[in-house]
Order: structure tokens, then C-alpha cells, then sequence
């Protein structure tokens, strides 16, 4: 088996690896929505509410702004 | 962080990245023009000595467009929406000003300087990728400050969640990065020739088979980061933003980012097809050209559902009108493309005049109408005034719209045509045509291809005086819009 060859085989496997993943992404998505672990059709919001003294649709954590305004 | 009661977004530098982008729409699309017009008169090819040769201005033409108009599009509404999607002003970071006007003039000269290179012919002869090597390095500093500017303003974010346009210019960053940089390797004649050749002439690190290959893997993916990934960012927001309805699936769009991540890179080699690349990797990027029907057509058509009971707006807004149609035109390119990369189809399309009629229905109709819609949305809220005339929106809309009509119709008759009659033979076998005989006969719709770049140069003028009039004399604002963009 000479390198092309290798590298039409590692392209083939590759190509189903990846398949597989973006799927298993399509359910992940699904998943988590239906167990109500996420809201992903609220992030449409942050393009409409994009003031900049708008409360955040998804806060970053007390404890790292407070870090960052510390050290500004 | 400071009081937000004075806090506003600072918008210097996405005003001064949108002159950019119409100072090089216009010589872009002018010397585009031109050289229609010397497709169709040849004599046009001979009015400035060798400056004005078609050789010359092509590269002018696709590189100006490219990394004059586009990237300046990119960086104006980047560096607009970026701070408003993250909810975080530019002001409030002096590093990440610095960063980005720094970002702005080193483009600026270095994109006017690289174009006068072309000029005088100093090139690289790698199509799209026409810049010698100390262009390149210009344009490596300006794309790594721009990183820095993404991830600056990312690190100071409000907003926690990134939405989907900052991924998209996200994958347009690392990209473009990532293709640049491994496309444009060279070494200059003088070290390879020891001591013969120029220090500023270069010649590709790759040879033969692999240096084509490498250079469609760019040249098609140049395509993919620079002329879809970020105009879809560009329209998840925008259009959204204007139409005031979110998009209309979230989920889709996050769906729609990864297939067309995965599927993009793999494509390029389409442009290979017949010649001298091994067969498995044609048919691969055949076969990867189709399923990127899906990832594109998932993007589109969130985009057209997001409308969904506003429909009315398409009648009342002109600027919807630009966005849906570019859309649309994206809809339509999309398929265009997996169907020329069918082998059978590209033994007929391949080399002929329907490979530019593909790439104009997708730019002129998808890309510049998407900008200039970003513009027209974005020039309100940057100079706090009303757009100056609706009315010359919606003539320039019909005026750009019949010149894309125009562009690709007679491209793609053009383009069958001379596929058909390279490969027509007689009943012994024999060529039936000579080159000359095709030439002729494609004569008219090179006149109406020259006529399409003028209809569409005076939309693109009548686009820059209304944006001119818009901060100079349009009604001043006392309140920025929140949704649809005013307009007299």
C-alpha cells in the first residue's frame, strides 16, 4: 500500500469519524434542550438586545468581573 | 468598570473601516468594468501601455475586491457589531484601541502599496494570491492584530454566551490565518537561484501537483472564509437586528456552523477536476461539493424563515429587501457550485466563462449586497443621522439587481456555449472549432457582461453618495434606532 492509497483510506475514515460527530451534535443539541439543561433559541436575543447597558442574556460569573474591574 | 450611564459603543473604527470598503468597492469594481470591457474590445488593452494590459489589472481587480473591499467590509462591521453582540464598548479598553488603529493604517498603506505593486507587475502568479512575500508579512501583521482585537474585546465581554456572527468572524479569522499563511509560502529567485534572481521575485515552496493542490485548497476556501463564512455572521445579525425578529432557529444556525466548518475545507480540489490530481481526491471534492448543499442551504433558509410573518417588511424596508435578496443570490450560488463540480458537468463547465458567472452571481448578488446592507444599517447609528434617500435605495437596488441578472445570464449561455464547442467533434473524430470560432460567437455576451459592470459601478456610486449625504446632510437622530434604520 503505497501513500496515496494510505491517504484515500485515512480521508474515507476521517470522513465517517466526522459524520459521526456532527450528528451525535444534532442529538446533543436536541438532548439538552428537551431536559431542560439549555435555552439555545434565547441566544437569537443577544442581536436584538444589544444595548450596551442591556442585562446580559447569559451573565458572565459575579466573580470573574469583579476580578476583571479590580485590575483595570 | 466605570459608571454605564456614559458609556456608548465607540464606533471610530468601524467608520473608518466603512470609507474603506467603498473607496476599494469602487476601484475594485471599476477596474473590474474596464476589464470586461477589454474582453469585449480588445483594443481597450493598449490605451496605457503595459499598465493598462488585462494581465495587469486582473489581479488588481479579484485582489482589490478580495482584500480591499471585502476584508475591509469584514473589519467595518466586526469591529460594530462585535462590541454590541458582546455588549462591551471599545472604549473601554485604550490597549484594544490602539490595537485597532494601528490594524487601520497598517492596512491601509499596506493595501495601497500592494496594489501599486500589482500595477507594476510585480507578482506571485498564484491566482487570488498574486501579493510577493513582504505584501504577505504586511498582511500577516494586520490579520494577527486583528486577532488580538477579537480576543481582546471577547475577554472583556458583558455578555457571556458569544453569539453566532462572532463565531462565524471567529472561523473567518482562523481561517483565512490558517490558508494564508500555508499558500503564500515562498522563498525569493535570489536564494534559490544562489545569488541570480530578485530578493522581491518569489517562487512557490511547492511544486507540480502539490502546488496546485495547495493553492485550490486556498483559492476555494478563500471563497469559503472570506466570502461566505463572515457574510453569513455579517446577515445573523443584521438581518435580525433590522427585521426586529431573532433568528428563527438558533439551534439550526449552531448546526449549520459546524457542517459547514467540516465540510468547506474538503471541497476545493473541484477546481482539479480532469487534470493531474489523483482521482480519489477529485472525486472526494465532488462528492464533499454536493453535501455542502446542506450546511449552506441550512444557513439560507434560517435566514429566509426568519422573516416568517413579516414578509410585509420586504415591501416597506428597502434594506430588507437588499439582505433577502443577497439571501437568496446566496441560495442560488449554492447550488450553482455542487452542480459544476459534478465531474460530468465540469468536463463541459471547466475553464469556460460560467466559472466567473458562478463567482458574480455569489459576489455582486450575495457578498457586496450584504456589505452594503450592513453599511446602510450601520450608518444611522454611526453618524447619528437619518439615511438620506429611500428612494435612491430602492433605484439602486433594481439597478444592481438587473446588472447581476445581466452578469450571469450571459455567462452562463457564454460559458455552455464555448463548452460545447470546444468539445463538438465531426463524424471522423476532428475538432469541429477552432479557438477563434468560439471567440466570435461569444462575442455579444462579453458586450452584455461589460454592460452589467456598468449598471452595477453606478448602483455602487449612487450606494457611496448616499452614505456621502447620509453624514453630511441626513436629519440628525436624537435617538438611536432600535430597529429598522430611518430614512428620508
Amino acid at each position: 500500500m503505497d501513500i496515496r492509497e494510505l491517504q484515500g483510506y485515512a480521508s474515507f475514515f476521517m470522513t465517517i469519524f466526522l459524520v459521526i460527530m456532527l450528528y451525535g451534535y444534532i442529538i446533543h443539541l436536541y438532548r439538552s434542550e428537551k431536559r431542560g439543561e439549555r435555552d439555545y433559541e434565547k441566544y437569537g436575543n443577544i442581536a436584538l438586545d444589544d444595548e450596551v447597558t442591556s442585562t446580559p442574556i447569559e451573565d458572565k460569573p459575579a466573580s470573574q468581573r469583579e476580578y476583571k474591574e479590580e485590575n483595570k | 468598570m466605570q459608571s454605564n450611564a456614559a458609556l456608548e459603543y465607540d464606533y471610530s473604527l468601524a467608520k473608518k473601516f466603512t470609507f474603506l470598503t467603498i473607496l476599494f468597492g469602487f476601484l475594485g469594481m471599476l477596474v473590474g468594468t474596464i476589464i470586461a470591457a477589454q474582453m469585449a474590445f480588445p483594443e481597450l488593452n493598449y490605451l496605457l501601455g503595459e499598465y493598462g494590459t488585462f494581465s495587469r489589472l486582473r489581479p488588481i481587480h479579484t485582489n482589490t475586491v478580495v482584500f480591499g473591499f471585502t476584508v475591509s467590509g469584514i473589519f467595518a462591521t466586526w469591529f460594530y457589531l462585535g462590541q454590541r453582540v458582546l455588549k462591551v464598548s471599545m472604549a473601554e479598553s485604550k490597549f484594544l484601541m490602539i490595537i485597532g488603529n494601528l490594524q487601520f493604517w497598517i492596512y491601509f498603506v499596506g493595501a495601497l502599496l500592494a496594489t501599486v505593486s500589482l500595477l507594476f507587475g510585480v507578482s506571485a502568479s498564484k491566482e487570488y494570491a498574486e501579493y510577493e512575500w513582504p505584501f504577505d508579512l504586511v498582511v500577516v501583521v494586520v490579520w494577527v492584530l486583528w486577532g488580538i482585537g477579537i480576543m481582546g474585546l471577547i475577554g472583556i465581554r458583558r455578555e457571556k454566551a458569544l453569539y453566532i456572527s462572532v463565531w462565524y468572524y471567529l472561523a473567518c479569522f482562523l481561517g483565512i490565518a490558517m490558508l494564508y499563511l500555508f499558500n503564500n509560502m515562498s522563498i525569493p529567485t535570489y536564494f534559490a537561484t544562489e545569488g541570480l534572481g530578485s530578493m522581491l521575485h518569489s517562487v512557490s515552496m511547492y511544486s507540480g501537483t502539490n502546488d496546485a493542490l495547495v493553492q485550490w485548497w486556498y483559492g476555494h476556501n478563500a471563497v469559503a472564509f472570506g466570502f461566505t463564512v463572515p457574510i453569513v455572521g455579517m446577515i445573523y445579525y443584521f438581518l435580525p437586528k433590522e427585521s426586529g425578529q431573532a433568528i428563527y432557529s438558533y439551534k439550526l444556525s449552531l448546526l449549520s456552523f459546524w457542517g459547514l466548518m467540516f465540510v468547506y475545507l474538503w471541497a476545493g480540489s473541484h477546481h482539479l477536476l480532469w487534470s493531474t490530481v489523483p482521482d480519489w481526491m477529485q472525486t472526494m471534492g465532488s462528492a464533499f461539493s454536493v453535501v455542502l448543499i446542506l450546511p449552506s442551504w441550512g444557513s439560507a433558509i434560517n435566514m429566509l424563515l426568519t422573516m416568517k410573518g413579516e414578509w410585509n417588511q420586504l415591501t416597506e424596508n428597502p434594506l430588507i429587501k437588499f439582505m433577502v435578496l443577497a439571501s437568496t443570490f446566496y441560495m442560488l450560488s449554492t447550488i450553482e457550485g455542487p452542480i459544476q463540480a459534478i465531474k460530468s458537468v465540469n468536463a463541459i463547465a471547466h475553464f469556460t466563462d460560467w466559472i466567473p458567472g458562478h463567482v458574480h452571481d455569489g459576489v455582486l448578488g450575495w457578498v457586496v449586497f450584504m456589505i452594503m446592507a450592513a453599511i446602510f444599517h450601520m450608518a444611522p447609528r454611526m453618524f447619528k443621522r437619518e439615511l438620506y434617500s429611500k428612494k435612491m435605495m430602492e433605484q439602486q437596488f433594481w439597478l444592481q439587481t438587473t446588472a447581476v441578472v445581466l452578469y450571469f445570464t450571459s455567462m452562463w449561455i457564454a460559458g455552455i456555449t464555448q463548452g460545447m464547442m470546444w468539445r463538438a467533434v465531426d463524424e471522423y473524430g476532428n475538432l469541429m472549432y477552432s479557438f477563434i470560432d468560439t471567440v466570435t460567437v461569444l462575442h455579444p455576451y462579453y458586450v452584455i457582461r461589460t454592460v452589467a459592470g456598468v449598471l452595477y459601478l453606478t448602483g455602487f456610486v449612487m450606494f457611496a453618495y448616499n452614505i456621502y449625504k447620509t453624514m453630511t446632510a441626513g436629519k440628525v437622530l436624537t435617538q438611536e434606532p432600535q430597529f429598522r434604520t430611518p430614512m428620508a
